[in-house]
């Protein structure tokens, strides 16, 4: 397959990983901070060829693991409303609220529908103009301009009956705030390519010079992982700390700008929490004035819910890179991807599942 | 797998008459016995069907009897490939095949919903009396039901089978040993795609056509050969890595596969990269693993692909249980595990 294959090349890894075993003089903890880089890493098992001496953490970068319970128990609330046909990626269905998931409300008769992209939902608020149609928006800023451009077009097309429940999150915030936490062990980031492409990444510059970590632009492919991690060593190694760019076939350092104008003619940063971290200042994104009318929280009057994770699961420490996901006791065994304790074990982007899927053991 | 009938013009209930099904062709009375009579009995023509009685009589063959049962309930029904005709009786006739049976009799039950299209049903019931002609096999009893319109998802057809097992063919998951080679039939995942691909909402024209197809000639011609099959699994919901964790569990031992020999097409793997899917785990409906030890295999490879099949080949072993039922040998060398799947696969958001 072209653009994919040629970055799963056997000969070409097995040269970048005797490249990086030479280069290695000492012990680097290197974030991958996206869940599609984190399973990259665990289903092509780079994390076994690459030298011991460097350990990869993973990071937060799975939107649906870190959408709080409150904000799911909002979206079921909403979703069990007769009046409202409830749309959402597939892989949000799945994530357990506190008492119940998406797919039960569908099971138990809620109009509950898996859409493929923002502007499926608009579609089916056009075609249903006698029902109400919400749109779960959840994502890092990959998938916000299309989320904008979903409600734009609602708005061109005068639909009174669509609205969003809007669960965007930024990363630059959040390294922030794993950079910042006390007893950070991470000295290097391989930052999401995809988020990039969207966004550029000048917002990662002040970050890398204020704490003094390398940070490289990195796709998904396994080629791609080693590579940004050759280059990321390389830096580390050499005592730098600048912002590289590995993933060039789709980031520049300016980022997409249509993209990026369609976010902020929609959106504008606001305070958010995620789920197991807490609290983190400006790393969500909330509707502007002239777009609030879209935003399903204020149109259903429902009120976030706080509500107590699982004590369980540690998902916040995995979310953080503090712990590895087989190093939770309830993993594997309290813990599943048929009985999810928290988002990880579910989502196709999540750690837990990723461990679950490519390591567990019998 | 196109049938090449003109369904409207040949269709025996005239449009005109009942464009759609209705309460009463369920009911018991004239309108019903209209359906089989007219419909039906056109095309399911068993000298035990043509009776009309309750049931069908049948000689038994000689062996032994392999009998398995399959329901059938697919959105969109009609699809790039096949249709729910063909798959409700390429579904059981492969389950059968799988036995080392030969498939001889069906039943056929249908469950249709209020206002599901007349000409609908013909095509389907069209397509199933061509399937069973294909791969000779009689549909010698059934049974239709009508349920209220939002009580069914158009038509659900249920079948079950029974086929010959010649004495002395033994196959299943107990006769798994180490140091026996897997082979797989043919490319996998285009069944899984190509509904996705017309499925409501999705918007990707992936030219992909279901792998939908018998595959009892395959079984048989291995069988006939005097092959000492240990086990065939055909790899339908849950696809290959269900079908070898199946396998795998069953025989308590471990299979080991290679990524690289996996045949699969590039447009089912560019799709299952944009939604996220494992191919491993998207559903085939004319593939098969078999199991055999390792000095038959050159001999069962060249007998697949005098089939047809010629993207048989060999993808991996068994061998002592290890720490995972089944393990892959990844593109780029190294090993992972190949996981059951806990459920549906959902497309990801990014």
């Amino acid at each position: 397959m072209k653009y994919v294959s040629e970055y799963r090349n056997r000969e070409a890894a097995e040269r970048y990983v005797e490249e990086l075993h030479k280069i290695t003089t000492r012990n680097w903890n290197i974030m991958e901070v996206c869940g599609g880089q984190t399973h990259s890493i665990l289903k092509y098992g780079i994390d076994r060829l690459i030298p011991d001496a460097v350990e990869l953490i993973h990071g937060p970068g799975c939107p649906v693991c870190v959408t709080p319970v409150g904000l799911i128990d909002k979206a079921i609330s909403i979703a069990s409303d007769d009046s409202v046909i409830f749309c959402s990626f597939g892989d949000m269905m799945r994530v357990p609220g506190s008492q119940r998931d998406l797919l039960s409300v569908k099971a138990a008769g809620g109009d509950v529908r898996m859409v493929y992209s923002p502007l499926d939902a608009v579609r089916i608020a056009n075609e249903n103009p006698e029902r109400e149609v919400v749109f779960f928006a959840v994502g890092f800023e990959t998938t916000a301009p299309v989320t904008a451009a979903a409600v734009l077009r609602a708005d061109a097309l005068g639909l009174s009956n669509f609205s969003m429940l809007a669960a965007h999150v930024l990363v630059p915030p959040a390294i922030e705030a794993v950079l910042s936490s006390p007893g950070c062990r991470i000295q290097g980031f391989l930052a999401a390519g995809h988020v990039c492409s969207v966004m550029g990444y000048t917002e990662y510059e002040p970050l890398a010079e204020k704490y003094k970590v390398p940070i490289v632009v990195t796709g998904f492919e396994p080629l791609d992982i080693l590579e940004g991690l050759h280059m990321c060593v390389t830096q580390l190694e050499k005592g730098t700390y600048r912002v590289e760019n590995q993933y060039h076939r789709s980031v520049t350092r300016g980022g997409n700008q249509d993209a990026v104008a369609l976010i902020n003619r929609v959106f504008r940063p606001s305070d958010r929490k995620w789920r197991g971290i807490g609290e983190i200042p400006g790393s969500g994104l909330e509707f502007t004035e002239d777009y609030s009318s879209f935003d399903a929280s204020v149109r259903f009057g429902v009120e976030e819910m706080s509500v107590e994770e699982p004590s369980e699961c540690i998902s916040g420490l995995v979310l953080t890179g503090e712990r590895k996901p087989d190093q939770c006791p309830a993993f594997g065994e309290a813990c599943t991807p048929q009985h999810p304790l928290g988002a990880p074990m579910v989502s196709t982007e999540g750690a837990c599942a990723a461990y679950f899927r490519y390591r567990r053991t019998t | 797998m196109s049938t090449g009938k003109d369904f409207t013009a040949s269709c025996p209930i005239p449009i005109a008459e009942y464009p759609e099904v209705t309460m009463a062709h369920g009911g018991g009375g004239t309108l019903m016995h209209d359906l089989i009579n007219r419909m039906m009995l056109s095309v399911f023509t068993a000298p035990g069907l043509l009776t009309r009685h309750d049931g069908a009589v049948l000689d038994p063959p000689e062996g032994r009897l392999a009998f398995t049962t399959d329901s059938h309930v697919i959105t969109p029904i009609f699809f790039p490939g096949g249709d729910i005709g063909a798959l409700s009786v390429y579904g059981t006739i492969n389950d059968l095949a799988m036995c080392g049976a030969k498939p001889l009799w069906l039943s056929a039950g249908f469950i249709l919903e209020e206002g599901f299209p007349m000409e609908d049903l013909w095509r389907v019931v069209s397509s199933m009396a061509d399937a069973a002609s294909i791969a000779s096999v009689s549909i010698v009893t059934g049974d239709t039901k009508v349920v209220d319109r939002g009580k069914g998802d158009g038509i659900y057809i249920n079948t079950a089978g029974i086929g010959a097992v010649p004495d002395g063919v033994d196959i299943g998951p107990h006769r798994i040993l180490p140091g026996d080679v897997v082979i797989i039939s043919g490319d996998i995942g285009r069944h899984g795609i190509s509904i996705m691909a017309v499925r409501e909402g999705m918007d990707l024209h992936i030219p992909v056509e279901s792998d939908l197809a018998p595959l009892h000639h395959l079984s048989a011609a291995l069988l006939d050969e005097g092959l000492d099959v240990h086990c065939m699994r055909d790899l339908t919901r849950g696809g290959l890595a269900s079908g070898l964790n199946e396998m795998a569990a069953a025989s308590d031992s471990t299979i080991c596969i290679v990524e690289d020999l996996i045949p699969i097409r590039e447009e089912v793997l560019g799709a299952c990269e944009i939604l996220g899917f494992d191919p491993l785990y998207v559903a085939n409906e004319g593939r098969f693993a078999l199991v055999l030890p390792e000095d038959q295999v050159e001999r069962a490879l060249a007998i697949l692909r005098e089939q047809g099949s010629a993207q048989a080949c060999r993808i991996g072993s068994v061998r002592p249980l290890n720490s995972a039922p089944v393990i892959m040998r990844s593109a780029i060398g190294s090993e992972r595990i190949v996981d059951m799947l806990s459920g549906e696969q959902l497309p990801r958001i990014c």
